[in-house]
C-alpha cells in the first residue's frame, strides 16, 4: 500500500523524540495559558506559576480538568490569552440558546491547524490533483472552512457547497468529476438514494475517497458506502472547541485514527473517577492543544468516550491511533452531525404561550437520514379550532427550534395530557434511530 | 487608508500603460490557451497581434453569459483543470450553474482587491470583521473573508441567516465592520430592537453592502438606524465576485480597479461606446486573471461612468450605482433570479408551457419574499388536497433547489395572471429600493 | 352505484364561491351536497349537483379549473350509531374512507352522506351487501 506524508519528520517520529516536543510546546501553552485570569488562577492553586513548573509530561497530572462549563462562564473572552489585535479568526458554535463555545486563533495557530489539515488529508493518500467537493457547512462551524484550508493548501480543487442541496451536490460531483468529499455518513446514504431520480448511477461519478465525520457510525455502515460507492473512505475525529476536524484521521490502512500528537495530548480517563487508564481501555477523551496560544485548552474533558490502541499502525506513523467514539458521557444528541442538547430544545419550546406543559422528543430514521420529531402539548385555553392557527402554531415552533439548533424539526401537535408522564426523572427523548 | 496605493492612484496615464500592456498579453494569453476565445477571434477575424494598445480593445469580440453557459464546465478555461485550486458556480439562465474557477493565483488576487474594498470603506488593520454574506459556493463570504485575510483582520465568518445569531455575535466581539446584503442590514434592525437593543448603539461602524441593488434612500435609512456608514461594493462571479468595485467614504461612484478590471460602457443595442455620464451596459475586461480570463464581458448592469480623480486620491474611474438591467434578472436577497429558471422548473413538472407569474415583494424591515403563482390548469388539479399540497410542495423545493433562496408558491385559478397583449408578465416587482 | 362528484379549485379570495354558486344558479343546475376543504392559500370545492355533465360543461366554458371523482351516496339510519355501524363494515373490509360529508337534505327517515374511498367499487358493493341502501346517480337527480 502508498503511503504518503506531508511532514514525514513529525510523522515518524521516535516516541521519545514526539513526548520532548509535546513538553516544550506544553511548556510554551502554559506560558500563554498563564496570560489568561482563568488558568492564572488554575494554574497557580496548583503550584504552577512559570513554565518551567511542569518539567515532564507526567506532570501535567498537577493541572486540573478544564470542562465545557468553565468555558460557559468565561465566554466570551475570559479563555483569551494573547490582545485581540493579534486574533485572525474566531469560530463559534453558539446557538441562541445553549452553552456557546467560542475559539480564537492567531495567524499562527490558523497556520498550524491548516498544517494538520493537509497533514490530513495526504494521509488518506489524496493529493493535489484532487477535486474535493466540501459538503460541510461554512461559516461559524469549523467543519467547512477548516477542511476548505487544508485542501487549499495540498493544492487540491475545491468546490466549497458547503450542506444540503442534494440535487445540487449530484450536479456538482458528476460535472465536475469530483474526487474526493468531506460529507457526514448520513449524508452520504442518503444522497446515494436519491441519485436514481436525477438520472445518475454511481458509477458515472468519479469519486475515490470520502472523509467522514461528524457523527458516530459503525464499521458496516464505512463497508456499506465504500461497496456503494466503489470508494475509500476514512474516519475523522475533531471538536469545535480544539479547533473542528483533524484532531485525529485515519491513514490508508483505515484501522482507526491517528491522533496527531505533536499538537494534542492525548489522555483516556475514568469519567466517574478521573483516573488516567492505559491504552487499550474505553474511557473519556481529555485533550490538550499544544498549537494553539490564542486559546489554550489544557486537559479538556471531551464527553466522548473512545480508546487508544497500543500496538503500532503499518503505515510507520508514531502517532496512536484513537478508536471510533464508542459513545458519551452526557445526553448530548448527534442529528444529521449537528450537536443538540435536549435542554436547548425545551428552552425554546417553553417559552412558547401555547405550549402546554408536556413534550417529547423523538428520533427515527428516514431514510438514511436522522429524523427530529418534537411532539408538544398544547396548552388548551390557546385552543381555537382554527386549523391555520394550529398549522401557523407549528411553523412558529419549528422556526424557532431551528433558529436554535440550526435543524428542521418536525412537529406534532398533541391533547393536553396525552403524551407520557413521568415519575421521577423525565424520559423525554426516545431514539428510535437505526444505528449507523 | 489606501491597500495598493502604486495602483490605485497611478497617474492617468501611466494607469493607461499598464492596461495596454496587460492587454496585449491576455489577447495572445487567451488565444493561445483557451480554444473558445481562438474560435472567437477567427470568426470575428482578429489576430492577437492586431491588439497592439488599449484602443485596439473594441476590435475584440464581447463575451457574454451565453457563451459561459455554452461552453459549461471546463470550455473557458486557459489552464489545465489541475491549476485551478477554487471553484465556484452561480445561478445560470437555465440548468446549467455559471462556473468560475480560480488559480492560486486569482484567490490571491480576489484577496487583494476585496482587501482594497474593505480599506476604500474605511477598515483599519486591527479591526474585528462580520462577514454575514453567504459562505461557500455564493463568492460574497468567502470573497470578503480572503481580503480579511489578506489585510490581518479579526474574522467572524457567520455567513448569512440566524438574525439572533448575528446580533448576539456583534454584542458578544464587537466588530466594528459588517458586510451583508443592504435589506438584510435593515431587515435585522428589527430584530435588533425585538431582542431589547438600540440599533444605534451597536458596535457596527462601517456597513460594506451589495450583492443586491439598493438606492440612495435605503443608504439614508441604514445610516440612520444604525448609526453607522454604508457603502456599495460590486462585483460578478464571472468575473472574480466582490472586489470589481467600491465605494470609498466620499461615497461619490464606485472605483473600479480598472488595473486589473477594465471597464467599459456600451450602448446595450449597437454595442458602440457611450460618452462619460451617460448610462449604458458595464463591460468589463479582466487584465490579470489566469484560470477564466474573460474579454469584454457583458455584465448586463446597467450604469455611467466617470474619469474623474476622486477627493480621496484613487486615480481609478467610478460608476454610479446600478441603475437596471438589460435583461429580465431580479436579484433577491443577494441571489440572482432569471424568469426562465423557474420556467425550466415547472417545464419540468407539468410537461406543458406555464402559466406563471414571480411577485417579488419587500414589506418595510422584512427581508424579500418571492412568490411564484402557478396557474392550475385540469391536468394539475386533484380533488385531493393533500396531493394539491404535494404539487405545490415540489414546485417549491425544486426551485429553491436551483434558486438556494426560499420562495412561497400559490396555486392560482387559470386566467388569474393578467396578461398584456397575450404575453403574460413574468415579473411584479413591488419592492422600494 | 357510483354517482359523480365535481371538485372546483378555488382560490382563498372574497366572493369566490358566491361567483361558483350563482354561475351554476343561473345555469339552473342544482346543488345537492357540499363540502369545502380548506388550506392557506386555496380550497377545493367538492359537491354533487343534479345535472354533473352540465356543469362540467359550464365551468370548462368559464375557465374554472374543476375535476369529477367517483363517490357513492350511502342512506344511514339517522340514530345514535348509526354512522359508526356503516363505518364497522367498511375498515372490518379493509375499504379507506378518504373523506365523507353529508346531504343538504334527508332521504325518507335516514341521512344521506357522501362517501369517498380508496377504491368506491368495492365500497358501495360492501354496503349494498349488508342492505344498505347506496343510490345511483338517476336518484340523485330526482331529489
Amino acid at each position: 500500500m502508498e503511503v504518503n506524508f506531508w511532514n514525514p519528520e513529525v510523522e515518524t517520529m521516535e516516541r521519545s523524540q514526539l513526548e520532548a516536543l509535546q513538553l516544550k510546546r506544553l511548556q510554551a501553552v502554559i506560558g500563554y495559558a498563564l496570560k489568561t485570569p482563568f488558568y492564572q488562577k488554575r494554574l497557580s492553586r496548583a503550584g504552577i506559576s512559570r513554565p518551567e513548573d511542569v518539567r515532564s509530561l507526567q506532570e501535567l497530572q498537577k493541572i486540573p480538568f478544564t470542562v465545557k462549563d468553565d468555558l460557559r462562564q468565561n465566554f466570551p473572552a475570559g479563555l483569551l490569552a494573547v490582545d485581540m489585535e493579534e486574533v485572525v479568526r474566531i469560530h463559534s458554535s453558539s446557538g441562541t440558546t445553549g452553552v456557546p463555545t467560542v475559539i480564537y486563533l492567531t495567524a499562527e495557530d490558523l497556520n498550524s491547524w491548516t498544517d494538520l489539515l493537509a497533514r490530513s488529508i495526504i494521509t488518506t493518500g489524496c493529493c493535489r490533483k484532487d477535486i474535493f467537493q466540501n459538503m460541510m457547512s461554512y461559516g461559524l462551524f469549523t467543519g467547512g472552512l477548516g477542511l476548505h484550508y487544508g485542501a487549499e493548501r495540498v493544492g487540491m480543487t475545491v468546490i466549497p457547497v458547503g450542506g444540503g442541496n442534494t440535487q445540487r451536490q449530484v450536479q456538482l460531483m458528476r460535472d465536475f468529476k469530483t474526487t474526493v468529499v468531506h460529507v457526514t455518513p448520513s449524508y452520504l446514504l442518503h444522497i446515494h438514494t436519491r441519485l436514481a431520480e436525477f438520472g445518475v448511477k454511481a458509477s458515472d461519478l468519479h469519486l475515490r475517497r470520502a472523509f467522514l465525520g461528524a457523527e458516530p457510525y459503525s464499521e458496516n455502515t464505512r463497508l456499506k458506502l465504500q461497496e456503494l460507492y466503489g470508494i475509500d473512505a476514512y474516519n475523522s475525529y475533531g471538536l469545535s472547541e480544539m479547533n473542528g476536524p483533524s484532531v485525529a484521521f485515519e491513514c490508508v490502512y483505515k484501522k482507526d485514527m491517528h491522533l496527531w500528537e505533536d499538537a494534542y495530548i492525548v489522555e483516556i480517563i475514568d469519567p466517574a473517577t478521573g483516573q488516567i487508564l492505559p491504552d487499550g481501555q474505553k474511557g473519556e477523551v481529555v485533550l490538550t492543544n499544544l498549537v494553539r496560544h490564542a486559546m489554550p485548552l489544557m486537559r479538556y474533558r471531551t464527553r466522548d468516550l473512545a480508546f487508544l490502541h497500543t500496538e503500532p499502525c503499518p503505515c510507520g506513523r508514531t502517532h496512536r491511533r484513537l478508536s471510533r467514539i464508542q459513545g458519551r458521557t452526557d445526553d448530548m444528541l448527534i442529528i444529521n452531525g449537528v450537536n443538540v442538547f435536549p435542554s436547548q430544545i425545551e428552552e425554546v419550546i417553553m417559552a412558547i404561550p401555547e405550549v402546554g406543559t408536556n413534550y417529547m422528543i423523538h428520533l427515527t430514521s428516514a431514510g438514511a437520514l436522522d429524523k427530529l420529531i418534537v411532539k408538544v402539548e398544547i396548552y388548551s385555553k390557546m385552543f381555537t379550532g382554527d386549523l391555520n392557527s394550529l398549522d401557523a402554531l407549528k411553523g412558529k415552533i419549528r422556526d424557532r427550534l431551528r433558529a436554535s439548533i440550526t435543524i428542521n424539526p418536525h412537529i406534532e401537535l398533541h391533547e393536553p395530557g396525552s403524551l407520557p408522564v413521568f415519575e421521577g426523572k423525565a424520559k423525554h427523548v426516545v431514539d428510535n434511530r437505526e444505528k449507523l | 487608508m489606501i491597500w495598493n496605493e502604486p495602483m490605485e492612484t497611478m497617474p492617468l496615464q501611466d494607469l493607461k500603460n499598464l492596461q495596454s500592456e496587460r492587454l496585449v498579453k491576455l489577447a495572445r494569453y487567451v488565444y493561445d490557451n483557451c480554444p473558445v476565445y481562438k474560435q472567437k477571434f477567427e470568426t470575428h477575424g482578429i489576430s492577437p497581434s492586431d491588439i497592439r494598445s488599449l484602443d485596439d480593445i473594441t476590435k475584440l469580440p464581447f463575451t457574454t453569459k451565453m457563451d459561459m453557459r455554452d461552453n459549461y464546465p471546463y470550455g473557458l478555461f486557459s489552464l489545465p483543470r489541475t491549476q485551478i485550486v477554487e471553484i465556484h458556480v452561480s445561478t445560470g439562465t437555465t440548468g446549467n450553474p455559471t462556473l468560475v474557477g480560480y488559480t492560486r493565483d486569482d484567490v490571491d488576487l480576489w484577496g487583494e482587491v476585496t482587501a482594497r474594498c474593505l480599506c476604500c470603506a474605511g477598515a483599519k488593520s486591527d479591526d474585528i470583521i462580520q462577514i454575514a454574506y453567504g459562505y461557500g459556493l455564493f463568492t460574497g463570504g468567502l470573497g470578503f473573508h480572503y481580503g480579511a485575510m489578506k489585510m490581518g483582520l479579526t474574522i467572524i465568518p457567520t455567513s448569512s441567516g440566524q438574525t439572533k445569531r448575528q446580533l448576539k455575535i456583534m454584542q458578544d466581539f464587537k466588530p466594528r465592520i459588517l458586510c451583508c446584503t443592504p435589506s438584510y442590514c435593515l431587515y435585522m434592525a428589527e430584530e435588533c430592537r425585538e431582542m431589547g437593543i438600540d440599533p444605534r448603539s451597536s458596535s457596527w461602524n462601517i456597513g460594506i453592502f451589495g450583492a443586491e441593488p439598493w438606492s440612495e434612500r435605503m443608504r439614508a435609512e441604514i445610516e440612520q438606524t444604525w448609526n453607522m456608514l454604508a457603502v456599495d461594493v460590486y462585483g460578478l462571479s464571472e468575473i472574480i465576485g466582490p472586489g470589481v468595485s467600491q465605494e470609498c467614504t466620499y461615497k461619490e461612484g464606485l472605483h473600479v480597479f480598472s488595473d486589473v478590471f477594465y471597464p467599459e460602457i456600451i450602448d446595450p443595442e449597437t454595442g458602440k461606446p457611450v460618452p462619460d455620464g451617460q448610462p449604458g451596459e458595464l463591460v468589463i475586461t479582466t487584465l490579470t486573471k489566469q484560470g477564466i480570463p474573460l474579454i469584454r464581458y457583458r455584465t448586463r448592469d446597467i450604469v455611467s461612468i466617470t474619469h474623474e480623480p476622486c477627493r480621496c486620491g484613487r486615480t481609478c474611474p467610478r460608476t454610479s450605482k446600478i441603475t437596471g438591467r438589460t435583461d429580465d434578472m431580479i436579484v433577491v436577497r443577494g441571489i440572482n433570479v432569471f424568469p426562465s429558471q423557474i420556467e425550466h422548473v415547472l417545464l419540468g413538472i407539468e410537461g406543458t408551457q406555464p402559466h406563471y407569474q414571480i411577485v417579488v415583494d419587500r414589506l418595510a424591515h422584512k427581508l424579500d419574499e418571492v412568490e411564484i403563482m402557478v396557474e392550475v390548469d385540469e391536468k394539475m388539479f386533484s380533488d385531493e388536497i393533500k396531493q394539491m399540497k404535494s404539487l405545490e410542495h415540489k414546485i417549491k423545493k425544486e426551485i429553491e433547489a436551483i434558486l438556494s433562496i426560499g420562495v412561497t408558491v400559490k396555486l392560482v385559478e387559470p386566467k388569474t395572471i393578467q396578461r398584456s397583449e397575450g404575453k403574460a408578465k413574468r415579473v411584479i416587482d413591488k419592492r422600494q429600493l | 352505484m357510483k354517482i359523480t362528484q365535481i371538485s372546483v379549485f378555488l382560490e382563498n379570495r372574497k366572493g369566490r364561491l358566491y361567483e361558483i354558486c350563482s354561475m351554476l344558479g343561473q345555469a339552473k343546475i342544482n346543488i345537492r351536497a357540499l363540502t369545502i376543504a380548506e388550506t392557506e392559500t386555496f380550497g377545493v370545492l367538492r359537491m354533487v349537483v343534479d345535472k354533473p355533465a352540465e356543469a362540467i360543461e359550464l365551468f370548462r366554458k368559464n375557465h374554472v379549473t374543476a375535476n369529477q371523482a367517483d363517490v357513492v351516496a350511502v342512506e344511514v339510519p339517522d340514530r345514535p350509531g348509526g354512522l359508526a355501524n356503516v363505518l364497522k363494515m367498511l375498515s372490518d373490509r379493509q375499504v379507506n374512507v378518504e373523506y365523507m360529508y353529508g346531504f343538504v337534505e334527508k332521504f325518507s327517515e335516514n341521512a344521506l352522506l357522501v362517501f369517498r374511498f380508496d377504491n368506491p367499487e368495492k365500497g358501495g358493493q360492501v354496503l349494498r351487501d349488508a342492505g344498505i341502501n347506496v343510490l345511483a346517480g338517476k336518484e340523485i337527480q330526482g331529489l
